[in-house]
């Protein structure tokens, strides 16, 4: 597109090129204030290898984004500075022309940031992360695990209408409404759910996955800090979905080892009721419908 | 242009009026509260869970119901403790076994000593997973007191809520500590809600049923 000068009101200044060299000083003072002033508090931390492989994502998207949200807010403020129509004037507009060389560019450049995008995001889930699927649930086959897997702590998360528990196939089946890790440790997820679709989101873990009844969603975590990470519903689940959530911990392999052992010890009676440890379960809908 | 202002501006009217309505209703719905009775600097609260509602709207849902300070039976589950304190609960319970769901709620879990008592027996802190009919869960409390349900071929069972005691049921005793104030939410986690998908529908979705508050002031 571009405007015709108008001989009523004399050469119309060089809109494009103000509009570019504002829209360079925009970026280039707004690209660094992105990536060293506000992108370090971009979520979602730095409390496992999935959270530090995500922030580096969301700074990496966020500052490719700032060159495109400088030109739209330097576009608008131009036009509302430049373009504005004087008060009594209600003369048409110049005529607007399709130029082919601005669509070209257009198309050609938007195509390249978002398959280029496309291409960075599956890479990443794929190799980043030691291997882990950057704590995205991987279904029960998953694609990519990180290298020492088989020693991996197996943690089955269950979701039901509206609470999570936890098993712990690794230590007689256990459960518990408490999810404790051992810091440093890869930690392998079953999630599933007893009856409708959940999704354990461990936001400061970097792990989300959807909880579906039947299913066993695999996601991978290794947490290298030691403290306490928010467990939410991802996924609208009924009345109290809002409030499906708890507080896990992240502590060392002792504290961990004492703490299985009690909670193995406390719970042995119920853990005599439960049924085998099993990646998926069916409670009888029937019975209990 | 005055006719499309008035158009408009009627068309707006309408809309708010209906959203007013919306929230009047809703407000009308809701269960009134009822306090905890407070003696000695303890507190008691006395509930009842019940088969089947039998009143309007819903007399074929499950529900709990609580005993107001005057004693009288009140449809409602909000339920009002004082703060940093121990509230004694006891719990007529009406309603024929279910069973869970998730048998690790058949721990006890949350209460003073981690334990429930039934109809005056031992303090106990798991109860067999084919028995509770309801549960008494309060997540954010960290509370779980599985209820267990009569025998189904019991006699004199209640069908129109408040039950008294001359029926079959079951007397459930626990004991928990408050927090500090705040609104904290209960459910029974037992899939009870008979004809519903998974039995989680209806009264299991709908508070002054199966669905509270515990309001901590």
């Amino acid at each position: 597109m571009s405007s015709q000068p108008s001989d009523s009101v004399g050469r119309e200044p060089r809109h494009g090129r103000n509009i570019a060299v504002l829209w360079a000083i925009a970026t280039v003072i707004m690209v660094p204030v992105m990536i060293w002033v506000i992108g370090p508090h971009i979520p979602p931390g730095d409390m496992s290898n999935d959270t530090k492989a995500q922030h580096v994502v969301n700074v990496v998207l966020a500052t490719l984004a700032m060159p495109v949200l400088m030109l739209i807010w330097v576009f608008l403020a131009y036009a509302i500075t430049h373009f504005r129509a004087k008060p009594g004037d209600t003369t048409d507009g110049p005529p607007l022309h399709s130029v082919a060389r601005i669509q070209i560019i257009w198309i050609v450049t938007t195509s390249l940031l978002v398959l280029g995008l496309g291409a960075y995001g599956t890479i990443d889930l794929l190799t980043a992360a030691g291997d882990s699927g950057v704590g995205s649930g991987e279904g029960s086959n998953p694609l990519v695990k990180p290298a020492d897997s088989k020693n991996a702590l197996q943690v089955q998360v269950i979701g039901q209408q509206w609470l999570w528990t936890f098993r712990y196939p690794g230590y007689g089946g256990v459960e518990t409404a408490h999810l404790v890790l051992p810091v440093n440790r890869d930690v392998e997820f079953h999630v599933t759910s007893l009856d409708v679709v959940h999704s354990f989101w461990a936001i400061e873990l970097g792990v989300k996955a959807d909880a579906v009844p039947g299913a066993d969603n695999i996601a991978f975590v290794t947490a290298d800090k030691t403290g306490s990470f928010q467990v939410r519903c991802d996924e609208l689940c009924g009345l109290w979905h809002g409030h499906m959530n708890t507080t896990g911990n992240v502590v060392s392999d002792a504290k961990f080892n004492t703490w299985i052992a009690a909670t193995v010890k406390k719970y042995a009676p119920v853990t005599a009721q439960l049924p085998k440890y099993s990646t998926v379960y069916y409670p009888q809908p029937v019975r209990n419908g | 242009m005055r006719a499309r202002l008035l158009g408009v501006l009627a068309t707006l009217a309408v809309l708010i009026g209906f959203v007013v309505v919306y929230f009047i209703f809703i407000l009308e719905e809701a269960p009134s509260a009822i306090s905890a009775v407070v003696k000695n600097g303890q507190a008691y609260l006395t509930l009842q869970t019940v088969g089947a509602y039998g009143n309007h709207p819903y007399p074929d849902w499950v529900s709990y119901l609580g005993k107001d300070p005057e004693g009288n039976w009140v449809h409602t589950t909000y339920f009002k403790v004082p703060a940093h304190s121990v509230v004694h609960v006891t719990v007529y319970e009406f309603d024929t076994a279910t069973g869970l769901r998730n048998n690790f709620l058949a721990a006890v879990r949350g209460t003073v000593g981690g334990t429930e008592s039934v109809n005056g027996g031992a303090a106990v802190k798991y109860v067999n997973a084919s028995l509770p009919a309801h549960t008494f869960t309060a997540p954010d409390l960290n509370i779980n007191v599985p209820l267990p349900g009569i025998n189904a071929n019991a006699k004199n069972q209640c069908s129109v809520a408040p039950c008294s005691n001359s029926f079959a049921h079951n007397t459930i005793t626990f004991s928990f500590r408050t927090p500090g104030p705040g609104d904290y939410r209960f459910q029974c986690i037992v899939p009870c809600a008979l004809g519903f998908l998974y039995g989680f529908g209806g009264p299991m979705q709908t508070i002054g049923y199966m669905d509270g508050e515990i309001v901590v002031t």
